[in-house]
């Protein structure tokens, strides 16, 4: 880990060095005493002067501008106060001692703040920042903002994509992880959509434009993380008001400390002023105001960095607190397009089975058909076709290898007077028969997602106490998914409107203080995505009504993405506990302990700086997103 | 108008807070926000008088946090 200091904390720094140097030969000067005795008050004090102004001088300087701008309650005002009262006590090393810690924890709290800045930075570091295009016969560099709809752009190997665009020659392999989380490569070939922030890995490709750069997707993914930070958790905005409270009631307290106690119990003043002056120390609410906003940003910037993108700190919140998540079926837990997943031969093999469909269906592109050849796998033999006839909404008839074939519904096989199973499959029944009688059926649906089940067990395992799944689809088929994916309910031959109304009513039961999300593919249920208490969009690559309406847009089309999210905001709501806990508590304790008399300024400037560190150090981990 | 600036040596989170509610106060801003993280701010003001917000949102920051500068 290389250390990276600006200017500033360069000058600071230096001024700590030579500080301390020069207070660690006071203290040694006047350990020996070697300075005469009737010297000795001066001396120790303009000893002890010299590094203390060298060291807050800037503290000093700041505080007198606050104060002729009228602002009392700053830090630089109260350490100020906190050191010069102390010399006034005649403790020189203390008020020289805090204000040196204090200027070393400010520099590694500010080194700190820099460094998770920059790994935010990096963590969005999707900009690209040139492409090329082709002008007059020749290849220019442009910047990708000078880029318009249809230019025709070049991108070599290596390249970030820089709009988004339509690939017209070259094939190549891209990786979206930066965008996705994704690491496997997505192969592009001409006619397919390229995505800007992707990374050009073999081929050379040449690209049609069909988004200017500002309505690009890298630039609207930088802009979401960015706008993400105003709107701000409840946690947040609590820390501002608190803050807002905190430092006058801790002031208030320490003059209360000085004056009060003294004048009833006839006490030295020096001694309670003192320990008001230890108040001051603690009375920055820093570590907070640091800490907090920054565990947001980290989770956010974190999430993004997987391919979640949360539009604010309140949704990471609210999604910490889900404990109901509503799933829309087609292409959130399936796939949205349809296999054959079932083979039921009569007196012969799958295989043949399958053969004869195949074959039937060789000139009928509907998606059925094309599902069927695809199972099959092998190349159709169209010579062995012959007197192929499609009947509308039926299906087909056809000779093959001398055979009478038909392949269709159960109204085909009635009007042929065939008896078929009438046994009920979650699916697409397509029956078929040979020279007259039956041979079997298929059944074609839509296939579950392979990561589903593993998504649905990972949210459970986080603590989600109900699944739902809506959907459009048959009672069969919708009671088949949530059986094989293990969920606890589901609403099936839901129109979109219903949708809406089934999720008021889940919301209605819900515990007040948990929440319901939904999760859907952001095609047809935007109404409900924006209805629920954290909305889930997913495989939204590029799809601008989604990330409109939903709260939280996963960029692929993974469920396993989903438990990612809500693992993410546990772990960030978790830090930002902590560390509201942490300082609170640290802070209670020291002023509880000065009052008594038994902490002193150090334990104080720990509870200030060292605190705000600490917390710091924790906040940063929420930078690190460890899938699983 | 909407329009963002970069936050230059902006140091102290409790500083931008401030700020940010004090940019709110200037007259024609709708709205206004500051991101500690990024070191931006947002400012949403009338356009007439855009220009003179600025400024004012500019002093507001010094004030705040004398090294803290605006950048467009």
């Amino acid at each position: 880990m290389s250390i990276i200091l600006n200017k500033k904390q360069k000058k600071s720094l230096c001024r700590i060095i030579l500080a301390s140097v020069i207070f660690i030969f006071a203290v040694l000067l006047s350990g020996l005493s070697v300075i005469p005795a009737e010297y000795s008050a001066y001396a120790g004090f303009i000893l002890y002067l010299i590094p203390y102004l060298l060291v807050g001088g800037d503290v000093l300087l700041r505080a007198t501008k606050n104060i002729i701008h009228g602002k009392v309650f700053d830090e630089n005002f109260l350490m100020s106060i906190a050191t010069i009262g102390a010399f006034a006590l005649g403790e020189y090393p203390e008020g020289v001692a805090v204000m040196l810690f204090y200027q070393v924890g400010e520099l590694f709290q500010s080194y700190a703040v820099n460094k998770s800045r920059r790994s935010i930075a990096e963590l969005m570091d999707i900009n690209p920042d040139h492409a090329y295009i082709e002008r007059d016969g020749s290849v220019v560099t442009v910047s990708p903002d000078e880029l318009s709809v249809d230019d025709v752009i070049l991108i070599k190997p290596g390249d970030r994509v820089p709009v988004d665009g339509i690939v017209i020659r070259g094939s190549s392999e891209l990786n979206t992880a930066s965008l996705t989380g994704e690491s496997l490569p997505r192969d592009v070939n001409p006619g397919d959509p390229v995505i800007s922030g992707c990374i050009n890995l073999s081929g050379v490709l040449h690209v049609r434009v069909t988004k200017i750069f500002s309505e690009s997707t890298v630039t609207r993914i930088l802009e979401l993380v960015e706008n993400a930070s105003s709107r701000k958790a409840k946690t947040e905005n609590f820390i501002t008001t608190f803050s807002r409270y905190y430092t006058p009631v801790v002031v208030i307290a320490a003059a209360a400390l000085a004056i009060i106690p003294p004048l009833l119990f006839a006490q030295p003043f020096s001694m309670w002023v003192e320990r008001a002056l230890t108040f001051l120390v603690v009375s920055c609410p820093c570590a907070l105001v640091i800490s907090i906003p920054l565990s947001f940003f980290g989770g956010i910037g974190g999430a993004s960095a997987s391919g979640i993108l949360v539009k604010g700190g309140n949704y990471l919140e609210a999604l910490a607190k889900t404990d109901t998540v509503v799933f829309d079926k087609t292409g959130t837990l399936t796939c949205g397009k349809f296999s054959v997943t079932e083979l039921h031969p009569v007196k012969m093999s799958e295989d043949q089975l399958l053969e004869y469909a195949a074959h039937a269906e060789a000139y009928s592109s509907h998606p059925i058909s094309i599902s069927i050849k695809d199972a099959y796998g092998k190349p159709v033999r169209n010579e062995a076709l012959t007197d192929v006839s499609e009947i509308a909404g039926h299906g087909v008839n056809a000779t093959f290898n001398g055979h009478r074939l038909a392949v269709g519904n159960s109204k085909l096989m009635r009007s042929l007077g065939i008896s078929i199973d009438d046994s009920v499959r979650p699916g697409t029944m397509i029956h078929v028969s040979l020279d007259g009688s039956y041979a079997g059926y298929l059944v074609i649906s839509d296939t579950v997602k392979p990561d589903a089940k593993d998504a649905i067990l990972r949210l459970k395992a986080l603590g989600v106490k109900k699944t739902v799944m809506l959907t459009g689809d048959s009672s069969v088929a919708a009671a088949s998914v949530a059986k094989e994916l293990g969920i606890d309910q589901y609403h099936a031959e839901l129109l979109p409107q219903d949708k809406v109304s089934v999720l008021e009513d889940i919301i209605n039961q819900q515990n007040k203080n948990r929440k319901v999300a939904f999760v859907g593919d952001g095609i047809n249920d935007a109404p409900v995505i924006s209805r629920a208490d954290v909305g889930i969009a997913m495989g939204s690559l590029g799809s601008d009504a989604a990330i409109e309406a939903a709260d939280i847009v996963l960029m692929d089309d993974n469920p396993a993405k989903i438990a990612l999210a809500l693992q993410i905001s546990r772990k960030t709501m978790g830090i930002v506990k902590q560390n509201i806990i942490f300082a609170l508590d640290v802070k209670f304790l020291v002023l509880v302990l000065a009052a008594f008399g038994l902490a002193n300024m150090w334990g104080a400037v720990f509870a200030d700086v060292g605190v705000a560190v600490i917390a710091i150090l924790n906040a940063m981990r929420t930078l690190n997103v460890k899938d699983k | 108008m909407k329009k963002t600036f970069k936050l230059e040596n902006l140091d102290c989170a409790n500083c931008a807070a401030i700020m940010e509610s004090k940019i709110r106060k200037i007259n024609g801003v709708n709205n206004a926000s500051i991101s500690f993280m990024t070191q931006k701010l947002i400012i949403e003001a009338d356009d007439s008088r855009f220009d003179a917000i600025v400024k004012e949102a500019a002093a507001v920051c010094k004030r705040v946090e004398p090294d803290c500068f605006i950048r467009e």
